[in-house]
């Protein structure tokens, strides 16, 4: 009926009948109207972005990465035949504002699910209010927070492997081929105690042990001083920093060991996102390694899908920004806004999502799904998806940094990363 | 590490932070001993400056120490130049009443701030350094700029002292700071007087920041702890005495670099602080100060 009324010469007649049929609607009041508008009305799609605040250079990237994935998806379809759009809302990197922006995406813009949130620190603070709003709320946080079971049931990480799957598939390798005496440093926050206490206990099991964990404050700006506190008999220094500071964070720990003796250097790529690897002091990581997400260079074995995604999202082969060299891409973390990206659509298509009535269904959807298939809609490589946990399980790369470029010396497998369950959330209420 | 290289480090790592801090704590201080305006704004005109420098080493071409010395030049000159229009058009207005320029500094701060993140975005944004070379010790290795950097601050300052001493200006601004009523009397402009004051102490952040930007990298949110250390220090030392600040600031970087390389950088804070209280309780006017009339 609608249709016919939006031809372009109408008959005479179907316009008396549409008339007719719309006074109908109208006189049955606005609620079954609005389900009558609803099948082609956009399905709207919240994104709490770290746009400003010590995130920010996540967010530029994270904005344009979904972005891209959300062209792919509208001109694919969008979800259910309905076009799909996003509501970006900046949350300053700060949990207090993260809160507030869940209430604003879900109560004010009225959109269907929210997404996207990286800093552990704000999906803690944001968390507790979706549960309260009932709101399915999809994380790219890599933090352990979800699977450890101290969320709620509306809080799910499909898009990202988490930091303890992270650390316990690459230990191995790191006490088999640098060492087994180990120095941590990392970021004295939630993320970080993630780092601590899960790497500890996987060198551990290998036989090694970490010797010295140095916490850093995450707002710090100047690091030399924690330096000394690194034990001469370390083998294997690994280090995980994030914010603003990281390129000074490298550079210092440059400067610190010269060219001097030094320990293995294991790091997370975290320390160097957006950071051109190529930058002025940086010339002492050739020959350190780092955990990738994601290779931030383009892989002589890289798949069909990688080259569309880099493509899409406008990143060229060796990680920038193809407008501008100099704009580095967040590589081994975004592609989990894309990917979370599709796992909404597949769950909103099988519970047949219609309103946000249907917003506890698109939860129990998501929990049903057992695992996702590389290609474009999943460029980083295949997941396993665990709906008791909540946690997607993925491939992790390990990397060398060789003639300035990162080059994946070993790619973990799949069972390398999984744990048991440490939550249910399926049988917890909604 | 051993004891005897963990301390030389302690050492350098602290007296970068003294002189960085003494150049940024004696800005507030003129401010504040000369105008009695408490600038909660001073850590925004040192975020201004670093936020300069970056723009002048994308426009200047040629080699890094160039650009480095124009932004060393221009830099205090801009974030000055606002200062002394935020005095004439707001401070100035309100009579100086300290409450009143209080809470107007603290719009100043959001100002700054917010069109830092407008015009400059909200990344960090590495400065290059003049000159890249790396002293090695034995232990460890040290960046050759950050010593580059306590010398540097050392002749500013140094400048500064011959300004206020042996000048006519410097001789003015005493005067203005003694008495106002009586240099206005004998024909000193002292709204001039106020408002050069006001950016000298702001022109002073802005060379600080311009020193440590090559080191910590320009960021919209940078302004924040230089502010709470050169309240510390001008607290400790006295509000208004030059040379309580500078021992102040000696003393608290110092400190820091000893307390944070043996202990932990938030303990440095939390005893800079304490510090800070008893002072407050046990000597108001400060280490050097002069007992308010």
């Amino acid at each position: 009926m609608t249709n016919k009324l939006i031809t372009p010469n109408p008959s005479r007649r179907a316009v008396l009948g549409g008339m007719a049929a719309g006074g109908a609607l109208l006189a049955t009041g606005l609620a079954p109207r609005f389900a009558q508008a609803q099948s082609s009305a956009p399905i709207k799609l919240g994104f709490q972005l770290h746009r400003t605040g010590i995130g920010a250079s996540y967010g530029r990237w994270y904005e344009r990465t979904a972005t891209a994935a959300l062209n792919v998806l509208n001109e694919a379809g969008g979800i259910n035949g309905r076009p799909v759009e996003i509501v970006f809302e900046d949350d300053g990197t700060d949990p207090k504002r993260g809160a507030e922006v869940v209430e604003k995406l879900t109560s004010q813009a009225g959109c269907d699910l929210i997404f996207g949130t990286l800093f552990s620190h704000v999906v803690m603070g944001s968390a507790p209010r979706a549960g309260e709003l009932k709101v399915p709320y999809l994380v790219c946080s890599e933090g352990h927070h979800v699977a450890s079971g101290v969320l709620n049931r509306w809080t799910l990480q499909p898009g990202i492997t988490d930091v303890k799957s992270q650390v316990q598939s690459m230990a191995p390798w790191v006490t088999t081929n640098l060492g087994k005496k180990v120095t941590m440093v990392f970021p004295d926050y939630a993320f970080g105690h993630d780092h601590r206490d899960f790497f500890t206990a996987a060198v551990a099991a290998q036989g090694g042990e970490v010797i010295k964990h140095i916490a850093i404050p995450p707002t710090e700006t100047s690091f030399t001083r924690y330096f000394p506190q690194i034990p001469s008999d370390t083998e294997v220094l690994y280090h995980v920093m994030v914010g603003p500071a990281v390129l000074t964070f490298v550079k210092e720990l440059g400067e610190f060991y010269g060219t001097g003796a030094r320990p293995e250097i294991f790091g997370f790529i975290d320390s160097l996102e957006a950071v051109n690897i190529a930058s002025p002091g940086l010339e002492f990581l050739e020959g350190t390694h780092f955990w990738e997400g994601h290779p931030r260079y383009k892989q002589a074995d890289a798949s069909e899908a990688e080259g569309f995604y880099r493509a899409a999202i406008g990143v060229d082969d060796t990680g920038a920004s193809v407008s501008d060299p100099a704009d580095v891409a967040t590589y081994a973390h975004m592609f989990s806004a894309w990917e979370t990206l599709f796992t909404v659509k597949v769950a909103m298509e099988a519970a047949g999502y219609q309103s946000t009535a249907d917003r506890q269904k698109v939860v129990e959807a998501m929990e049903a799904m057992t695992d996702f298939a590389e290609g474009n809609d999943h460029p980083q490589g295949p997941k396993v998806f665990n709906g008791k946990t909540h946690q997607a399980f993925g491939l992790q790369s390990i990397s060398k940094v060789e003639g300035g470029k990162l080059m994946r010396v070993h790619q973990t497998a799949m069972e390398d990363g999984f744990y048991p369950d440490e939550v249910d959330y399926t049988s917890m209420s909604f | 590490m051993d004891f005897g290289p963990f301390l030389l480090l302690a050492l350098m790592e602290g007296l970068v932070t003294a002189a960085v801090l003494a150049l940024t704590a004696s800005g507030l201080s003129l401010a504040f001993g000369i105008m009695r305006v408490v600038n909660v704004a001073h850590g925004a005109f040192f975020m201004l400056g670093a936020v300069l420098a970056w723009f002048v080493s994308q426009w200047v071409p040629g080699p890094a120490a160039l650009s480095f010395a124009a932004a060393l030049v221009i830099c205090p000159l801009i974030v000055g130049g606002i200062a002394a229009l935020a005095d004439t058009v707001v401070l100035k207005r309100l009579n100086y009443e300290p409450e009143a320029t209080i809470v107007a500094t603290i719009g100043l701060l959001y100002i700054l701030e917010q069109a830092a993140l407008s015009f400059f975005g909200p990344d960090a944004r590495p400065v290059p350094a003049p000159l890249n070379f790396r002293i090695q010790l034995p232990w460890f290795g040290y960046s050759g700029y950050k010593l580059m950097v306590v010398v540097g601050a050392a002749l500013v300052l140094l400048a500064v002292w011959l300004i206020l001493r042996h000048t006519k200006a410097g001789l003015v601004m005493r005067a203005t700071q003694i008495d106002r009523d009586t240099a206005r009397a004998f024909g000193i402009n002292v709204d001039r007087v106020y408002a050069g004051v006001f950016a000298m102490g702001a022109g002073l952040a802005a060379i600080a920041a311009v020193l440590i930007v090559p080191i910590q990298q320009a960021h919209y949110l940078m302004g924040g702890d230089p502010l709470l250390l050169s309240f510390i220090v001008v607290i400790i030392g006295g509000l208004g005495s030059l040379r309580g600040t500078l021992v102040a600031a000696l003393l608290i970087g110092l400190s820091d670099g000893v307390i944070s390389t043996f202990f932990a950088p938030t303990l440095a804070k939390i005893i800079a602080t304490l510090v800070v209280a008893l002072v407050l309780v046990f000597r108001p006017q400060g280490l050097f100060g002069t007992r308010a009339a």
